[in-house]
């Protein structure tokens, strides 16, 4: 480890650091926003899941490398193909997640609202998602980890990411850069995770802190 | 052209099936690559799973560090057991198997620690001892999940196995690190390809391996669970 290296690559490490980090985060934002949809629908519609899980499996199997290269004639070497191949990367564990937690509301909470007077709609938006919502970010926390860690294969096609610091300290022979790739990128990973925790506890006040409830969908994300 | 014309072009070219670096060759040293760190893993994470998931103790050890555990990037871990290692086993072995072993603990343990209380004390009750608790009736009961991390698993490294190829091993990684390397893009869709249908074959082998292997009560129970 030379120590030395740091100050003199700074502006370096940041820039690829924050390159990690928008290739490691726009995929999971976006993997949530197409999640919901689906999930809400393959909740309701019994015969909407089979198919969307089966794609999602089947998705799943697809290496984000292969994928990145299948991009490549339609977006070229950018940011955009590794985006999108993450996308459909931590789309697959975050939708099981969405329809395993509206899954999970209890039929006599929901019979409460419907007696309470709330339409379909309300009673989504008022009840079931925010009950849904720690094993919705169980999905998510897989999903932004994952992806933080895969966007440093984006380097192999050329996208710029913390995996240039891997590359570079190969060809160089010089292990301080790769120390500080793999130090930087599980930081990112870990920083990420932290702040959903967090988001999860402030939107579920109503949930005792030491809270494990999201654990066990974890695994059906794992599997998905 | 589109990816799947270039792909096509180059997996159909009868020069790419003979010959040394073949694409037979290749995809025989690729299922070689994801064999073994799987088998790996296997051996240390299914027991590890299951004895965590029997005594509940080292549980919230799973829960807490096997999603920071996927954080580890494979590519960071193998080049920089190649700079010290240089090109030995070790080198492409251990990323395989630290990228391997979360899936399979996890699901291994809350398979486990998913058992049904009224079924662990049925099977106390009828005089098991702790070792056949676990033998005959946790662990058939946690073979789904089981099978699924082994599955997840399995995709992870036969994809992941083709970064081998970076540190100069085979494996259809070659076709694709070689030809970004010269700017040909058929070998590197062609090997992408490849290795998609290596990826979804893996899956069809676990789909057809769950169907021989669950017993046939569980697999009714999970029918019942679904339509319920």
């Amino acid at each position: 480890m030379m120590w030395s290296w740091i100050p003199g690559n700074w502006s370096l490490i940041w820039q690829l650091t924050w390159e990690n980090a928008k290739l490691g985060v726009l995929p999971a934002l976006f993997g949530l926003v197409i999640s919901l949809p689906l999930g809400i629908m393959a909740a309701r519609w019994r015969w909407f899941s089979p198919p969307v899980l089966t794609v999602v499996t089947v998705l799943y199997a697809i290496p984000s490398l292969a994928l990145f290269i299948a991009l490549i004639p339609a977006f070229g070497l950018t940011d955009t193909t590794v985006v999108i191949a993450l996308t459909v990367f931590a789309l697959c564990v975050i939708l099981p997640n969405v329809v395993a937690g509206l899954r999970a509301v209890p039929d006599p909470v929901r019979q409460a609202a419907t007696a309470m007077g709330y339409g379909p709609l309300r009673r989504l938006v008022t009840v079931e998602l925010p009950l849904a919502v720690p094993v919705i970010i169980a999905g998510l926390r897989v999903g932004v980890v994952s992806s933080i860690s895969l966007a440093s294969l984006g380097q192999l096609i050329g996208v710029s990411s913390l995996g240039y610091l891997f590359i570079d300290g190969l060809q160089r022979d010089f292990p301080t850069e790769i120390y500080i790739g793999l130090v930087l990128i599980i930081v990112l990973a870990l920083v990420c995770d932290l702040i959903l925790v967090g988001i999860r506890r402030a939107l579920t006040p109503w949930q005792p802190r030491r809270e494990r409830r999201g654990r066990a969908v974890l695994v059906r994300s794992v599997a998905a | 052209m589109s990816f799947f014309s270039w792909a096509w072009d180059w997996v159909t070219e009868s020069a790419n099936w003979h010959g040394s670096g073949s694409i037979p060759q290749q995809t025989l040293a690729h299922l070689g690559y994801s064999f073994l760190p799987l088998l790996i893993a296997a051996l240390i994470a299914i027991p590890a799973g299951i004895a965590i998931g029997h005594t509940g103790r080292g549980a919230l050890f799973v829960v807490n560090v096997a999603n920071s555990w996927r954080a580890i990037p494979t590519l960071g871990l193998l080049t920089l057991l190649a700079v010290f290692l240089g090109f030995s086993v070790l080198t492409w072995l251990l990323p395989l198997v630290v990228l391997a072993i979360p899936p399979i603990l996890v699901n291994a343990y809350e398979g486990v620690a998913g058992v049904e209380p009224d079924v662990k004390d049925a099977a106390k009750g009828m005089g098991m001892t702790p070792w056949q608790q676990v033998t005959r009736v946790e662990a058939p009961i946690a073979l789904p999940l089981i099978l699924v991390g082994l599955r997840t698993s399995a995709i992870f490294v036969v994809a992941t196995a083709t970064i081998a190829a970076y540190i100069g091993l085979g494996g259809l990684g070659r076709f694709i690190i070689d030809g970004l390397a010269s700017n040909q893009y058929g070998p590197v869709a062609g090997g992408s390809l490849l290795v998609v249908v290596l990826a979804v074959l893996v899956l069809a082998l676990f789909a057809g391996l769950s169907r021989l292997l669950v017993p046939a009560g569980l697999r009714a129970q999970a029918k019942l669970g679904r339509t319920e």
